[in-house]
This record gives structure tokens, C-alpha cells and sequence, in this order.
């Protein structure tokens, strides 16, 4: 595999071909903040949280492969806007009612909602009427905290393998399916992992929650990219 | 100089966020020399008897009594500030806005919940000296201009104090990481 020299925020890494930016700035202690994106997971680059200016274009960084003498900028006023602006509309987009859910307080779409500062959206909310699947014996589907990352989707299952989850319906109407034949004997590691895979509280594993106390909780007294950007500065 | 003059009031709310307000300890003490309340269910002031510089706004807006309070609360404070999950988002009291009608609020309320006992004439109370219920919750922002926003449910004692003291001193508003929180 050959190598490759590129600039991040004017500093120079080599990074492999074929690695994505994203991926090269977490190794090297940059944070550019993502959502849809998770490590190990074919990227889709559907949320454009991590828009950066790339070769002076504004490119998702998640989907964006490097190339020898890029340069990356993953941080100015611009594309903070931009980010705000996203997580602006998923809040409006779906019914969060964080003080109600499980997963406040170690959710990735709140926590940037914290790291932007936003006190409040820009947007109407739209107030979507959605149900809660809870058919599954070990865990549950809240549509209405769903941002249809695919998360779910593209990690449980497997290559080859019936899919566990899927889209169903299109536009603003599209929402995860469970297949709830495939996963009535759903283990509770499954459970656990379909939980963490999501980035938010749209799949909770049952008879479980509010363990940890606030205080205590992922993202209670750091914001969210403070790990990867706490290794950089060791760096 | 006379001492900024402040109102609060508690909309759709729980009355969480003037519990959080009071939870600033004895800080309560150099509040009091900080400022002069006004209309407050903390010192029982019914009505607007000044114009006032500071408005602070507990709970979003589900009948009309609460559009009416908002509405006098813009009217006589300089600043509104809204405090809370409820009047920022809705909050718990908006869950019926995706999927429930009023119809079926109400008979849950009166009619079919557990905790209902005494009411065998099935009645939904319906005066005219009751305040209509909103089709849907409101947030505050969604019936008149708010001017801050202190996120929380409750916000932090903290949060309101540090935010209290910059409006009225004209300072920086210094809102800490930790203390900026949804829930
Ligand atoms: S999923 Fe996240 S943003 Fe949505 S209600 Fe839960 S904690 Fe809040
Ligand atoms: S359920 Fe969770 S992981 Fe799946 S699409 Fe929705 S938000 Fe993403």
C-alpha cells in the first residue's frame, strides 16, 4: 500500500491510499465531529456533520479518500455553521425529548448539540408523529429518535447474512425495519451492540436504563472529541 | 441608581426550573441586593404594578391563559429569558403534540387513567372561567421574541445564577460546559 502526504489544519501526516480523512485526522489526534460515521463501518457520508474544506471545497470527510498534497481544513467558523445548522434540523426533524430519554447524557447528537453551544434551534419543530416498536424481547425501536443514520443498518447483520435491520418507505416517511423473525433470538451481547451502534436513543436495550447518574455520564463533563483530542495533544 | 427590576412566571411547567432558581442557596441573599422582584410566585406578586428589565420564563404555552401571561410578560420586561426545557422545546408537556388529540389528553386525564377514582358522571371539566387548551403545546419562541435561552430540566442553579448576574451587571455571559445541559 503506498503512501501518501497531506495537510491537516497546515500540519503535514502521511496516511495511506485509500483511507479516508476522517479516519487519518482520529489517528493523528484531530477531531472532525461525525455522526453517521463509525469506525469499522463502510462509510455513507448521509449526515455531512464532518463537512470539511477539502482542496478549498466543502467535502464530507467520512467519504472522502486522501490523496497525495490534499489539504484538509476541518475547522473554521463556516463549517461550524454548517454542522450547527445540521444538528439543528434533526433536532427539529424528530420528537427529542431529552429529559425523558435513556440515552441523555451518553448521546452523540446531543453531545454536539453541547459541543456547538446550541442553546436553542434555529427551527420549528416539526413534532413527527412516530410509534415505538418494542416487539423485540431484548430491545426497543424509538422512531422518533431515529436520524436514520444506518448505523444499525450497515453493522448488524453482516455481509452475505439476511439483513436483521432495513429502510422501509422513502423520503421523510423512511424508518427503520426490524425483522423481527431474524431477531426473536436476539442474545443480549446482540443487544448490546445493536444499542451502541446507534449514535443516539432509537434503539435501547430493555429492562436497562438511566444506570449511570448524571454527573457520570459520557459526555457530562467533556464534550464529545475531547479523547481524540486530548491523544493529539500527547502527540 | 434603583435596582434592576425582575418578573418570573411559571407557564407549562412543573415549576422545576423556580425550584432550580432557588436552589442557588445563599446566593439568594446577594440576589436580593442585586435586584428588585416584581410579579413572581416567589414573592406572590399577582400582577405587573412596573415595567421591568428582566423577564424570566418558566414552561412553554399549552392554553390560553399561558399565551396571555407570555404575551403581558413581553409587553412589560425589557429581556425575556426562558428558562427550561418546557419553554425552549415544549418539553414533557409537548409528548402530546405527535400522538395525541386533545379529545384523547383529556379522557385520558378525566375518563380512562388508572388514577382516576371519583368521577362516575364521566365529566371533563369544561367552565368558562378555564382557560382553553392549545391545540398543541407551544414553545415560547413560537408566541412571542425570547431573547436567551437556558437550556436544562432543570437548568443548573448555576446556569440561571451566572446568566442572572451578567444581565444584570453587563457582563460577559460566562456558561460553563458542565452546567449547559437537555436534562
Ligand atoms: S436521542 Fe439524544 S437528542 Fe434525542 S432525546 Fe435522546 S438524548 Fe436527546
Ligand atoms: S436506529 Fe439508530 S442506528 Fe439505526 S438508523 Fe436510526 S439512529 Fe441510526
Amino acid at each position: 500500500m503506498s503512501m501518501v502526504i497531506i495537510t491537516i489544519n497546515g500540519k503535514e501526516f502521511s496516511a495511506k491510499t485509500g483511507e479516508m480523512v476522517v479516519d487519518v485526522a482520529r489517528k493523528n489526534g484531530i477531531y472532525i465531529p461525525t455522526l453517521c460515521n463509525m469506525e469499522g463501518v463502510i462509510p455513507q457520508g448521509s449526515c455531512r456533520i464532518c463537512t470539511c474544506l477539502i482542496d478549498g471545497r466543502t467535502m464530507a470527510a467520512c467519504t472522502t479518500p486522501v490523496s497525495h498534497r490534499m489539504n484538509v481544513e476541518t475547522n473554521n467558523a463556516e463549517l461550524e455553521k454548517i454542522r450547527t445548522t445540521i444538528v439543528e434540523l434533526l433536532f427539529a426533524e424528530g420528537n427529542h425529548y431529552c429529559p425523558t430519554c435513556e440515552r441523555s447524557g451518553n448521546c452523540d447528537l446531543q453531545a454536539l448539540a453541547y459541543r456547538f453551544n446550541v442553546l436553542v434551534s434555529q427551527f420549528k419543530q416539526i413534532f413527527p408523529t412516530r410509534n415505538v416498536d418494542a416487539k423485540n424481547p431484548k430491545i426497543l425501536i424509538d422512531h422518533n429518535r431515529c436520524i436514520q443514520c444506518k448505523r444499525c443498518i450497515r453493522r448488524m447483520g453482516g455481509s452475505g447474512k439476511p439483513a436483521w435491520f432495513s429502510f422501509k418507505d422513502r423520503g421523510h416517511k423512511v424508518k427503520v425495519n426490524i425483522d423481527h423473525e431474524l431477531t426473536a433470538d436476539f442474545t443480549d451481547e446482540m443487544a448490546q451492540k445493536a444499542m451502541d451502534t446507534c449514535p443516539v436513543g432509537a434503539i435501547l436495550k430493555k429492562e436497562k436504563g438511566f444506570d449511570v447518574p448524571i454527573g457520570r455520564r459520557k459526555y457530562d463533563t467533556e464534550p464529545i472529541g475531547t479523547e481524540i483530542e486530548k491523544e493529539g495533544a500527547k502527540l | 441608581m434603583s435596582k434592576p427590576v425582575v418578573a418570573t412566571t411559571s407557564l407549562a411547567g412543573c415549576f422545576g426550573c423556580h425550584m432550580s432558581l432557588l436552589d442557588i442557596d445563599e446566593r439568594i441573599l446577594d440576589l436580593i441586593e442585586l435586584v428588585e422582584f416584581n410579579k413572581s410566585p416567589i414573592d406572590d406578586i399577582k400582577t405587573f404594578t412596573k415595567e421591568c428589565d428582566i423577564g424570566i420564563i418558566e414552561g412553554g404555552c399549552c392554553n390560553s391563559e399561558n399565551v396571555h401571561v407570555l404575551k403581558e410578560f413581553r409587553k412589560h420586561c425589557k429581556t425575556l429569558v426562558v428558562i427550561g426545557e418546557c419553554g425552549r422545546t415544549g418539553g414533557l408537556p409537548a409528548m402530546r403534540n405527535n400522538n395525541a388529540s386533545i379529545t384523547e389528553c383529556l379522557e385520558e386525564a378525566y375518563l380512562n387513567c388508572v388514577s382516576v377514582q371519583a368521577n362516575d358522571e364521566k365529566i371533563i371539566p369544561n367552565d368558562d372561567e378555564l382557560p382553553m387548551i392549545l391545540d398543541r403545546v407551544y414553545p415560547c419562541n413560537e408566541v412571542v421574541k425570547i431573547d436567551y435561552f437556558l437550556p436544562g430540566c432543570a437548568p443548573r442553579a448555576d446556569l440561571i445564577w451566572n446568566a442572572l448576574v451578567a444581565l444584570v451587571t453587563g457582563d460577559e455571559m460566562n456558561l460553563p460546559y458542565e452546567v449547559v445541559k437537555y436534562d
